[in-house]
């Protein structure tokens, strides 16, 4: 059986109670104390020692698309305009949260890009870095497709989301998915976890919200190129708007092209050397 | 609380977290409870999964806003105005539940003919401008008679003590009422000539609220309550801090009582509180003016010299504390145990009695103007950090210094315990003596939580606390314990009452914490003889054969077992997990759920019921209400007591067992809300020409000042709010790494047209100004803080989060020192969501 993230963003309060939780139970520092003064996210981004992320997303009134069930929506197509008086009917959309966290992907490059083995899929199939194994070369932090990895400074070494192994050997959930009040974030089977999506997807689009989908299948939201993830989220805007590429790709698949263009270009070099000496 | 508990009998929340998954329309308002209540915020967010709307009325766009299908901006304030705009929508589209409103609300009855509707002045009939008070026999009800100390009013749950709570009448009666609402002197047509000024459009310029936001939510929440749908209304400080707090709260109980929501699955009133165990707080006393369970205090500015003068004066004729005798003498059982007999009075000669008013800001004052032997000469601060919290926090910290002592109980070195070396000052000066002692924290010690919804949970102890730090119940019990060694052989009549006081709790372990679970039972209550626990208020006696801590808590040790450990998940309203008062009530006046022949409004919205065959009530919920009452029963005019009730009363604890839309007496700045402009304003009062609550208490000294209304020196209003990372004043999250990484600096939401206007780019250093003090800060640019179009003037809102302050891992500046002390009329409460500033580039 493989485990396995679902995380609907629609629900998600902006909490970051699974950051927190995360770094309680697996005991990550503290990134140091910045005011970012984007939204209310002072944290950044992923990295070694920040496996949970809580993305703010601000859509300003001016340049969002309006969404729902209320009356004035047809007025609300595309808006460039505000509404009259001003009003705002419906919230969803105006601001959006996303606990972002390791994709956990099918074919996952950092995994084909580590040379010593340090990455492997362990028994709930989830992508894991053994640290004890990982020499700190840094070759799966270009690899991710997501910018999940980093090296730790002081440490070298390469950390991210293990999806709480310790806790999924003992029959516990992880500790994010444990902590979030509006179960935004769900653990469980990766088939169930589909379902379960799809369901969700199908009643916010009965809801008028058709901009919803869900971003990591390979059917949907484009990450065929790694083969899906087992992270998965339920989305309301374009993948770009949460910091998500739309197309991602395991960068090994360019290494044949770029392999096969180099060697023309060194056979085409070779060639013009040897005609400079040639006589 | 008195809002709720003037219009229903009981000041606290009136459902449960959980009942909101029944609701099929949420209004939040008052409240950012997505940030402020992120775990309770779970059920609105299931009910909006079962397809109920959500709507956020608030100064700012919040993570509440985001998480709504309807957002409505209103100027900080204002909510009176918005909601006697529902109110009068309400009325106006008949859109009330009439054979609710006509049998279990006060709406048929008539008034005298004292009563004259309102003007444009904005003050009712009855104001002394010499006394600034108002003559509630004005608001009488037709046939009630004059009295010049009209009883008072079910104190009780309110927060405050029962005569205190001048308002409910004496003695019962019959008055005459108007079944069809039409007569022009009844409740009901009274407040629709009350609220008829209430007009959409004047929503939209007194509030700055579009008219079709407006008008959206009204039509939203109307057409989602009826016999078969229920909305409920979500508030917390939001609406509590403001100079008509009570008169606000009241316009909202007013509403749910038209729309017929108050004792119904998924309706009633959620009151949020502020923290884990503010309601426990409460319960067990921490206001200096009752005893736990709401019980009086012995005043001397009271006819309360004998026992028998006490129990006469806070006994009331009809409604619930009828029982207050039995309350008063299972107290001072539980306390003095056989020291306490029917002979000696129970010890009352012997009591405490308090004198004047000792609430919190009289009391900082106090420790400010201490003279030699005069003032408060020392305090134990427990859980607490006012250094940084209190409204006008530098008093609170000027105060703090003047002391002699000072002992403060927290897990780490907080502001109020640091205080001596705050504010530049130099602790050569600084006279008080400050004891710290390391406090445990939740998971360190055995105790329980009263959260939001009355409910009780029991926490067992995980861990031990490190080193010397103890819980507080330590600290206390062994205080209690060598203060009786030290008077066990005084012969002064005074110390009497230390020598008799029962302190047998006991203790476990090496570090000789105490039993935690033996206090409870006290607070359960046993019946003295064979000290067996009882299972409910009803069994307590005023003989001295019954002892009990705090009768609401009576029923937590149900045949002898602690129900506050109940963990069990099942269907709403969740009966088994934890324990509510009053005994495991989950949705109080539940009564009401059914017609008043005791049968439910609808099958989707059924809970309690007349059991025809058995004779008596049945349900999902424990039914708040006599068991064996029958629905046709009538009470006689003469009948006292519970008696008093009518079997299709549901508001058991009011006099007269009505909802409570008119209020003939028990508010001291109006039986009907008003709305008003806040104390500081920027701009006049649109509706009438009373600029303020007429009730509202000031305090006139050189360290206080107010900034006047429309004063052009301070042209911006401040609301200030709490985020999801950090806890109050901070003190348990400034000193955790991965909070304080999370939200690392203080800082002011200012909209973007402001920021462009005073040329303040994101992040810039900004100074907040009032006539109180400045802070330092710097500005985070949004647009989800609205600019309020006010006749065409534009009204800037600055937010301030106020966790802050110099201590800790992440700091910043005092936002409490801009604020003034003000106090509500009726429970005293400062001014924190509505107040003027003035705001430049850079720190000045």
């Amino acid at each position: 059986m493989a485990t396995g993230f679902l995380t609907d963003t629609t629900v998600c309060i902006g909490c970051k109670a699974c950051e927190v939780a995360c770094k309680q139970w697996n005991q990550l520092p503290a990134d140091g104390y910045n005011l970012t003064g984007a939204s209310y996210d002072n944290t950044g981004h992923l990295s070694g020692t920040t496996w949970r992320h809580v993305a703010f997303i601000e859509n300003p009134k001016k340049q969002r698309r309006l969404s729902g069930d209320v009356d004035l929506i047809a007025l609300a197509e595309d808006v460039t305009e505000t509404l009259p008086g001003n009003a705002e009917l419906d919230g969803l959309g105006r601001w959006n949260f996303m606990s972002d966290v390791c994709k956990h992907c099918v074919e996952a490059p950092c995994q084909q890009a580590c040379p010593t083995g340090a990455i492997i899929r362990n028994e709930f199939d989830n992508v894991y870095i053994q640290p004890d194994v990982c020499n700190g070369c840094g070759y799966c932090v270009p690899a991710c497709p997501y910018g999940v990895i980093t090296q730790v400074p002081n440490d070298g070494r390469a950390f991210k989301c293990t999806l709480c192994y310790d806790r999924q050997r003992d029959g516990l959930e992880p500790a994010c998915a444990k902590a979030c009040p509006t179960n935004s974030i769900m653990f469980g089977d990766v088939e169930d976890l589909k379902v379960i999506a799809a369901e969700r997807v199908a009643t916010l689009h009965a809801k008028g919200y058709d901009n919803a989908f869900v971003y990591g299948t390979p059917e949907v939201g484009g990450t065929g190129g790694i083969g899906g993830n087992h992270s998965k989220f339920i989305l309301m805007d374009d993948p770009e708007t949460y910091n998500l590429p739309r197309h991602p790709f395991m960068p090994q698949v360019k290494v044949k092209g770029a392999f096969v263009a180099s060697s023309i270009a060194a056979a085409a070099l070779t060639a013009v050397v040897a005609l400079a000496f040639r006589d | 609380m008195s809002g709720l508990g003037i219009t229903y009998g009981r000041g606290g929340a009136t459902s449960s977290l959980m009942d909101l998954q029944n609701s099929d329309c949420i209004l939040i308002e008052g409240s950012n409870m997505a940030e402020a209540h992120p775990v309770g915020f779970r059920h609105p967010m299931i009910a909006k999964r079962k397809g109920a709307k959500l709507i956020h009325v608030d100064p700012r766009f919040t993570r509440t806003s985001a998480l709504c299908d309807i957002y409505a901006p209103i100027r900080p304030g204002t909510d009176i105005a918005f909601l006697g705009g529902l109110v009068n929508y309400v009325i106006q589209n008949e859109a009330y539940f009439k054979e609710y409103v006509v049998n279990y609300t006060n709406a048929p009855t008539l008034l005298s003919e004292d009563y004259e509707d309102m003007d444009d002045t904005g003050i009712f009939v009855g104001w002394d401008e010499q006394k600034r008070t108002y003559d509630f026999n004005k608001w009488r009800y037709e046939g009630m008679p004059i009295s010049p100390a009209v009883g008072g009013s079910q104190g009780a749950i309110t927060g405050e003590a029962y005569s205190n709570r001048v308002g409910q009448y004496d003695g019962a009666g019959e008055f005459p009422t108007d079944p069809t609402l039409q007569h022009p002197r009844s409740v009901f047509q009274v407040l629709k000539r009350h609220f008829s000024r209430y007009t959409p459009e004047m929503v939209e310029k007194v509030c700055g609220t579009p008219k079709e936001s407006f008008l959206e939510v009204a039509k939203t929440i109307c057409e989602n309550s009826n016999p078969d749908r229920t909305t409920s209304i979500c508030y917390s400080v939001g609406w509590t801090q403001h100079s008509k707090g009570a008169q606000l709260i009241r316009t909202s109980a007013i509403l749910q009582l038209l729309l017929g929501n108050m004792g119904r699955p998924g309706g009633g009133i959620m009151a949020l509180r502020g923290h884990a165990t503010i309601q426990g707080s409460t319960d067990i006393a921490t206001l200096y003016n009752i005893l736990p369970g709401y019980v009086a205090i012995p005043d001397a500015n009271k006819t309360h010299n004998t026992w028998k003068e006490y129990l006469e004066t806070e006994t009331a004729h009809t409604g619930w504390w009828s029982n207050f005798p039995k309350y008063a003498t299972s107290i001072m059982k539980a306390w003095y145990g056989d020291a306490a007999t029917p002979e000696n009075d129970f010890l009352f000669d012997k009591f405490v009695r308090i004198n004047g008013d000792h609430s919190y800001y009289p009391t900082i004052m106090a420790m400010k103007d201490k003279e030699e032997g005069q003032g408060v000469e020392g305090a134990f601060v427990f859980g607490q950090n006012f250094a940084v919290g209190g409204p006008h926090a530098r008093l609170a910290r000027d105060g703090l210094r003047n002391l002699d002592y000072l002992v403060v109980l927290d897990a780490f070195d907080i502001e109020t315990s640091g205080v001596w070396k705050l504010d530049g000052v130099d602790p050569k000066t600084v006279g008080v003596e400050v004891f710290f002692m390391p406090a445990a924290l939740v998971a360190e010690k055995d105790g329980t939580f009263t959260q939001t919804q009355r409910m009780v949970q029991w926490h067992d102890k995980s861990v031990d606390p490190p080193d010397d730090a103890r819980s507080d119940a330590w600290f206390v019990y062994h205080l209690g314990r060598r203060i009786k060694e030290l008077y066990k052989d005084s012969t002064d009549p005074r110390d009497e009452l230390i020598q008799a006081m029962t302190w047998d709790y006991g203790h476990e372990g090496d570090r000789q914490e105490p039993i935690i679970d033996n206090v409870l039972r006290e607070i359960n209550g046993y019946t003295v003889a064979d000290k067996k626990p009882i299972n409910s208020f009803v069994q307590l006696k005023e003989d001295g054969t019954t002892a009990c801590g705090a009768w609401i808590y009576c029923g937590i040790y149900k045949d002898g077992e602690n129900q506050a450990k109940n963990r069990e998940f099942g269907e709403a309203p969740h009966a088994n997990w934890g324990w509510a008062w009053p005994l495991n009530r989950r949705i109080l006046y539940n009564r009401a759920s059914a017609d008043p022949s005791g049968k439910p409004w609808s099958e989707r919205k059924k809970l309690v019921w007349w059991n025809e065959e058995e004779e008596k009530w049945n349900g999902i919920d424990v039914p708040d209400f006599e068991p064996a009452k029958n629905p046709d029963y009538r009470a006689d005019p003469s009948a006292v007591g519970q008696a008093a009730i009518s079997g299709n009363s549901p508001f058991i604890v009011n006099a007269d067992g009505k909802g409570w839309l008119f209020a003939p007496g028990g508010l001291k700045d109006g039986p009907l809300p008003v709305h008003y402009e806040p104390l500081e304003s920027p701009v006049q009062n649109l509706m009438y020409k009373q600029q303020y609550d007429p009730g509202v208490k000031k305090y006139d000294r050189p360290d206080n000042p107010y900034n006047k209304p429309m004063d052009p020196r301070y042209p911006y209003s401040i609301t200030t709010y709490r985020l999801t990372e950090h806890h109050t004043t901070g003190a348990m999250s400034r000193w955790i790494p991965w909070l304080g990484e999370l939200q690392p600096e203080s800082f002011a939401e200012i909209s973007t047209e402001l920021a462009a206007e005073k040329g303040i780019e994101n992040l810039d250093d900004i100074t907040v100004i009032t006539s109180r003090g400045k802070l330092h800060t710097r500005a985070l640019v949004t647009d989800r803080i609205p600019v309020y179009d006010f006749d065409g003037q534009k009204l800037h809102t600055i937010g301030l989060p106020y966790h802050f302050g110099p201590n800790g891992l992440v700091t910043g500046g005092f936002v409490n020192d801009l604020m003034p002390v003000s106090l509500e009329a009726n429970v005293s409460i400062h001014e924190a969501k509505a107040f003027t500033c003035n705001m430049e580039k850079g720190h000045l």
